[in-house]
């Protein structure tokens, strides 16, 4: 964080490093399983990202996350297969149109003090899931909408998970990089100036000019339109959506990456939402083998598990866990030495 | 007996406050509940001055420059700055109107590194906005060095050393820190500068330094208005003193005139000037 326009090789190394993982991944094996898990590690990866920002730097907390990522589903779904438009069209006028909606409820909200956002965010999570299931003649209800086109770019068509792998993480890398720019910037400069749980002041802020109400409404607006890409993504990847996904469990779900990834973190966003998923996927297989009978939401169990860990030892997150060792490991060898020195 | 520096205005009506004058308290109050934190206090500020409010603690002068900064609302009374009427107005509008201050408790923002805290600064000065940012276009890359270059100005202003631009704020001591507060304060740009206590909890030799700092400032063309507590700048440094004792304006005149006033010697009764 106290880097600016310094070139940091370390920094890209970790990302190229990153890069060449996922990219590698598909190739290692060619299970369907691990593609689908890939694909949700990058869609949740996006939504996460927003929420991060959110958190991070208005330090505020949203609880309609998967509401924006809904909405994003259902602009997708609804516009090019009753409207007959382009998905690349439709997956432009879902984050507009999911920004609107939070712009519209972020600017009475975000001029009060405290959680207010949080609470209304929740009522609107409820009201959008509403809608979707409510709006039949429209979302189609409980049913869902079916035969969603897929993406396309000129004569390719993005049809196996295998190529929706490398939309989808090329679009994780689009967003990081846009996250990141945002961040190393005046604007996020402004959101951290306001930040007052990570070192920011909002008084001192204002004196020098910057507006905290615009910066919270901004970034909230920026993190719908982040979920919205995602259910895009994920309405023409799937081709069949139905407002099961798009619930309160879901953004419940997104503040507990964000959580144990590390607040404020774009990297912990993607760290916490490889752990939530692969976790999960392991606790759905495990538990039933360990205990015969047990069936259902086992990966429940894995989630608060995680998060009470990470919470107790690990407050800011796995993305400090580097410092974090490193300050074990000195501590182990500082011990170690002394001795030696003494002798 | 009450010291006036009076200053004649020119003549004009009630209704329009003469534009001579960069600042115009005129009859302030603040109420906290029953409290009378600032009563029917005011002055003028012309263009170009050091003036100094004193007063013993809690007499309010940290109310007053809350008032000024919009950070808390008149009870009742007017502020004029520069012929505007500064009655609600969000601290982040008065900013943009050219007035910047710094802290009495320092509000350093901890999770940036020294230069960039001068870079916020710099805000009401660069335009980019989420969308520039977030694709860092040629001319954001520019603005974004601008920013940059003016931010690391500003630190060679205060005599902040350009090693250290990268550091965290809380790394450097505590006197440096209050510089720190000027430079970013100073990145504004501003045309009135309001300091609350600079030399709060500084060392005699800073304070000449800061002595001279503030007279660097007034002389690149920034009306200064600082609040303080120790005798030995405001007297030193400032054109005018405005002394205030419970919130009531009891003295106002040169550093000579006020060190005479019975009033303000019985409100200091005890301390030395």
């Amino acid at each position: 964080m106290w880097r600016v326009s310094r070139t940091n090789y370390t920094r890209y190394g970790v990302i190229a490093l990153f890069v060449i993982a996922i990219a590698a991944m598909p190739l290692v094996t060619d299970s369907r399983y691990y593609l689908t898990i890939g694909n949700f590690i990058g869609i949740y990866a996006i939504v996460a990202m927003g929420l991060a920002l959110l958190i991070g730097y208005a330090g505020q907390v949203s609880m309609a996350q998967a509401a924006f990522f809904g909405i994003g589903a259902y602009t997708s779904a609804v516009l090019t297969t009753k409207l007959g438009f382009n998905p690349w069209l439709a997956l432009v006028l879902g984050p507009l149109l999911a920004a609107s909606i939070a712009g519209i409820i972020g600017i009475p909200l975000l001029k009060l003090e405290g959680h207010v956002l949080a609470v209304a965010t929740l009522a609107l999570s409820i009201v959008i899931y509403t809608l979707f299931v409510q709006l039949w003649p429209i979302t189609g209800g409980y049913d869902g909408i079916g035969e969603i086109p897929r993406l396309a770019i000129g004569g390719f068509v993005f049809k196996s998970d295998f190529s929706y792998y490398y939309l989808i993480w090329a679009f994780v890398l689009i967003i990081f990089v846009l996250s990141s720019n945002i961040i190393n910037s005046r604007v996020g400069r402004a959101l951290r100036s306001i930040h007052r749980f990570f070192g920011g002041s909002e008084t001192a802020a204002e004196s020098l000019g910057v507006s905290p109400t615009k910066y919270k409404v901004q970034v909230f607006m920026l993190s719908a339109a982040w979920a919205s890409i995602a259910g895009s993504l994920y309405a023409h990847w799937i081709t069949f959506i139905n407002p099961e996904p798009f619930g309160i469990f879901i953004s419940i779900l997104m503040l507990i990456i964000v959580t144990i990834g590390g607040m404020g973190s774009l990297w912990g966003a993607i760290i916490g939402s490889c752990v939530i998923i692969i976790s999960g996927e392991l606790f759905r297989e495990l538990v039933p083998r360990l205990i015969p009978g047990a069936s259902g939401e086992m990966e429940m169990i894995a989630y608060g598990l995680i998060l009470i860990l990470i919470l107790l030892f690990m407050p800011r997150g796995l993305v400090s866990a580097p410092a974090l060792f490193k300050g074990w490991a000195a501590k182990i060898t500082g011990r170690a030495r002394r001795p030696e020195t003494a002798s | 007996m009450t010291v006036q520096n009076t200053i004649t205005t020119h003549g004009k009506g009630e209704a329009m406050p003469s534009g001579s004058h960069i600042l115009e308290v005129k009859e302030a109050y603040k109420a906290f509940g029953g409290l009378l934190a600032v009563n029917k206090v005011s002055f003028d500020i012309n263009p170009g001055e050091i003036v100094a409010v004193i007063g013993p603690n809690g007499s309010g002068k940290t109310t007053l420059f809350n008032l000024i900064g919009g950070f808390l609302p008149l009870s009742r009374g007017e502020i004029w700055f520069e012929g505007r009427n500064l009655k609600g107005r969000a601290p982040h509008r008065i900013a943009s109107l050219g007035i910047a201050r710094t802290f009495q408790l320092l509000q350093l923002f901890t999770n940036m590194s020294i230069v960039e805290n001068v870079m916020v600064g710099r805000h009401l000065r660069s335009k980019a906005g989420m969308l520039d940012t977030a694709f860092r276009l040629p001319h954001t890359r520019a603005e974004e060095r601008n920013i940059f270059e003016a931010a690391m100005s500003k630190l060679a202003m205060v005599g902040l050393r350009k090693e250290e631009a990268f550091n965290p704020p809380l790394s450097l001591p505590y006197g440096k820190q209050k510089l720190l507060e000027i430079a970013r304060a100073l990145a504004t740009e501003p045309k009135l500068l309001l300091m609350d206590e600079p030399a709060g909890g500084i060392s005699t030799h800073e304070i000449e330094e800061l002595a001279q700092l503030i007279y660097l400032i007034r002389d690149s063309g920034i009306t200064v208005l600082l609040v303080e507590h120790r005798m030995e700048l405001a007297m030193g440094v400032a054109d005018r003193v405005i002394v205030l004792n419970f919130g009531e304006k009891i003295a106002e005149g040169t550093p000579a005139e006020v060190q005479t006033n019975e009033q303000v010697i019985a409100a200091y009764l005890g301390e030395e000037f």
